[in-house]
C-alpha cells in the first residue's frame, strides 16, 4: 500500500523530473536536428546539379563532350587510381605543397615573431616585407626559373613565398594585438622577458597562429597549380595541363576534384592537430 | 607599512591625475580610496603594483623605496583578467613558479577550498561565472602572501548578491595573513564593509580631500546605526570633495561670459 502510494510519488517526481527535461530539453535536441538538417542541405544543390546532369546526358538532352557527366568523372578517377598514376602525382603535388609550406611557414613565424615583438626589427623589416608582399608572387617564377632551374626548387620556392606573407603578417599582427591586461598580469608576476614571450605571448597567440597557417596552407595549395603549370612532368596540376591539351575534361575536373579533397584533408589534418592548443578558446569553433 | 611622500604622476599629455599624497598605510590596515571617476584611484594602485612610473615623489614599503613590480605586492583588477589557456588551479598557481610542487599544490587547493571552487579546480576560465572568475583572481593574488594586497575596484562588475559574498570571501582570506589592503572603489557602503579607513580623493588633479577612520567591529552589520553613520559620514565628505573644484570653473565660465557681453 504504501509502497504503491510511494512510486505513485516517485512515478510522479519522476514525471515532472521529465516535464522539467522536456521543458529543458528542445533547446539541445532541436539545435541538433537543425544542425544535420543544415550538414545535408549543403549537398544538395551539388547532388542536385550533378543527378541532373547525369539525366540529361543518359536521355540524349545533352553532350556530355566538354561537361562530362559525373559517371564519366568518376570512372576517369578510379581508372586512374587503378593505374597508380593519381597517387603519384597527388604525392609529388602534397610534397610540393609541404616542403614549400614549412619553408614558407617556419620563415614567417620567425619573422613575423622578431616584427611583432620588437619595434625596432618592425621598423626595420616591415617596410621592405610589406614592399615584397606587394608584388603578385607569380611575377616571381621567371626569376625563380633563371636562379633555381625548371625542377623543385624553383616550384617550392614559389610555393613557400606564397605560404610566407599571411603566415607572417598573421603572426605579427597576433603578437602586436595581444591583450595589454593580460602582459600586465605576467608584469604584476615580475616575469622576464623570455617567460613572458613563454608563458602569455605564446599561448595567446596561437589561435590567430592557427589561422594565419590555414590561411598559408590554403595559398601553398594554390600556388603549387601555378608552380605545376610552368612545367611539371608529374603532379595534380600536370594532370590539368595534360588534361587541357589533350582534350580530356574529364581528366581535368578528375584532378580538381582531388585537389579539392587533398586541400581539405590537409586543412582538416592542421586543425587536428592544433586543436588540444586551443581547446581553452571560448567560441564556436566547431562550426567553422 | 606602506608610505607615499610627495608623490605625483603626469601623463605624457601633460594630465596630471596624482598631486602631492602623503600617506601612510600601517602593517596589516585596510584603507578604502573613495573618490569619483578621474581623481586618481586607479593610477595610485597602478603606481604601488610597479605598472607605471611615478613623475614625482616615492612610495616605501617597510623603508625599501619601490621601483617597479615588487615580489611583496600582489593587485587584483577591476577585471578578473585569468588567462583563459590555464585552468582554474593553474591561473590561481601562476605566481608560484618558483615555489615546490608539493607546497605549490597545498597552498592552491588551500585558496581553493577558500573561495568554494574545489570542485571546479580543472575546468577554463569560461565555464565560470563572472563572481566566480573573480574569487579565482583574488585567489591568484592572495597564493603569493604578498604583504600588500591591491584591490581596484574588484568587485564593481557584480550585482549586489556577489558583492556581498565576495566581501565575505575576501576578509576570510585576509584573516589568514592579514595583508595590508588598499582598496580602490567608488561604492561607500563597501567601504565601510572591509575597511579600517577612509580616504575621500579629490579629482583634478587627484588628491587626498580627507581621511575618515573607520573604527567599527568586525564582522560589521550592515544594517546598524553605526554603519549608516559611516556612510553619511562619507558620502558627506565626498559631496564636499566634489564641490570644493566646481565653484572654480562656474566662476572661470561666469568671468568668461562677462567678458563675452562687454
Amino acid at each position: 500500500m504504501t509502497e504503491s502510494r510511494e512510486s505513485a510519488v516517485t512515478g510522479q517526481a519522476w514525471s515532472s523530473h521529465e516535464g522539467a527535461a522536456a521543458l529543458a530539453a528542445p533547446t539541445s535536441t532541436e539545435k541538433r536536428r537543425a544542425f544535420d538538417g543544415r550538414i545535408l542541405l549543403g549537398f544538395f544543390l551539388p547532388v542536385a546539379i550533378a543527378l541532373l546532369w547525369e539525366g540529361a546526358v543518359t536521355f540524349g538532352l545533352a553532350e556530355g563532350r566538354l561537361v562530362p557527366p559525373p559517371s564519366r568523372i568518376i570512372a576517369t578517377l578510379s581508372a586512374l587510381a587503378q593505374t597508380g598514376e593519381l597517387w603519384t602525382h597527388a604525392w609529388m603535388t602534397l610534397w610540393r605543397v609541404l616542403v614549400g609550406f614549412v619553408i614558407g611557414a617556419v620563415s614567417g613565424i620567425v619573422l613575423g615573431a622578431l616584427s611583432g615583438s620588437s619595434q625596432t626589427l618592425r621598423q626595420l623589416l616591415d617596410p621592405t616585407l610589406q614592399a615584397l608582399r606587394a608584388i603578385p608572387s607569380i611575377a616571381w617564377v621567371p626569376l625563380f626559373i633563371l636562379w633555381l632551374g625548371i625542377f623543385e626548387a624553383s616550384k617550392v620556392a614559389l610555393i613557400a613565398v606564397g605560404v610566407f606573407f599571411p603566415v607572417y603578417l598573421g603572426i605579427a599582427g597576433a603578437i602586436l594585438s595581444v591583450d595589454r591586461k593580460l602582459v600586465e598580469v605576467g608584469q604584476v608576476f615580475r616575469l622576464s622577458r623570455v617567460q613572458l614571450a613563454r608563458r602569455i605571448l605564446l599561448p595567446a597567440v596561437l589561435p590567430e597562429a592557427v589561422i594565419a597557417l590555414r590561411s598559408g596552407l590554403g595559398l601553398g595549395f594554390m600556388f603549387v597549380v601555378a608552380a605545376e603549370f610552368m612545367g611539371a612532368s608529374e603532379g595534380l596540376g600536370y594532370l590539368l595541363v595534360d588534361g587541357q591539351q589533350m582534350g580530356k575534361p574529364d581528366q581535368i575536373l578528375a584532378a580538381i576534384i582531388a585537389f579539392a579533397i587533398l586541400g581539405k584533408l590537409a586543412d582538416s589534418l592542421l586543425v587536428a592537430a592544433t586543436r588540444p592548443l586551443v581547446r581553452w578558446q571560448d567560441i564556436v569553433r566547431e562550426r567553422l | 607599512m606602506l608610505s607615499f611622500e610627495h608623490l605625483s604622476k603626469t601623463y605624457a599629455d601633460g594630465t596630471r591625475a596624482l598631486s602631492d599624497i602623503n600617506l601612510t598605510v600601517h602593517e596589516g590596515e585596510i584603507v578604502a580610496l573613495i573618490g569619483g571617476s578621474g581623481c586618481g584611484k586607479t593610477t595610485l594602485l597602478r603606481l604601488i603594483a610597479g605598472l607605471d612610473r611615478e613623475s614625482a615623489g616615492r612610495i616605501r614599503l617597510d623603508g625599501e623605496v619601490l621601483s617597479g613590480p615588487h615580489p611583496a605586492v600582489g593587485i587584483v583588477f577591476q577585471e578578473p583578467r585569468l588567462l583563459p589557456w590555464l585552468s582554474v588551479f593553474d591561473n590561481i598557481a601562476f605566481g608560484l613558479a618558483g615555489v615546490n610542487a608539493a607546497e605549490r599544490q597545498a597552498r592552491v587547493t588551500h585558496a581553493l577550498e577558500k573561495i568554494g571552487l574545489v570542485e571546479h579546480a580543472n575546468r577554463w576560465p569560461r565555464d565560470l561565472s563572472g563572481g566566480q572568475q573573480q574569487r579565482v583572481s583574488i585567489a591568484r593574488a592572495f597564493v603569493t602572501n604578498p604583504k600588500v594586497l591591491l584591490l581596484d575596484e574588484p568587485f564593481s562588475a557584480l550585482d549586489a548578491f556577489t558583492r556581498a559574498s565576495l566581501h565575505d570571501h575576501l576578509l576570510g582570506l585576509w584573516e589568514e595573513t592579514r595583508p595590508t589592503v588598499v582598496l580602490v572603489t567608488h561604492d561607500v557602503q563597501e567601504a565601510v564593509t572591509l575597511a579600517d579607513r577612509a580616504v575621500v580623493m579629490q579629482p583634478k588633479p587627484g588628491r587626498i580631500f580627507d581621511e575618515l577612520p573607520l573604527t567599527l567591529s568586525r564582522p560589521r552589520d550592515r544594517t546598524g546605526l553605526p554603519f549608516e553613520t559611516s556612510v553619511r559620514r562619507i558620502l558627506t565628505a565626498l559631496d564636499h570633495s566634489l564641490k570644493a573644484p566646481q565653484q572654480q570653473p562656474q566662476r572661470e565660465r561666469d568671468r568668461q561670459a562677462a567678458a563675452l557681453w562687454w
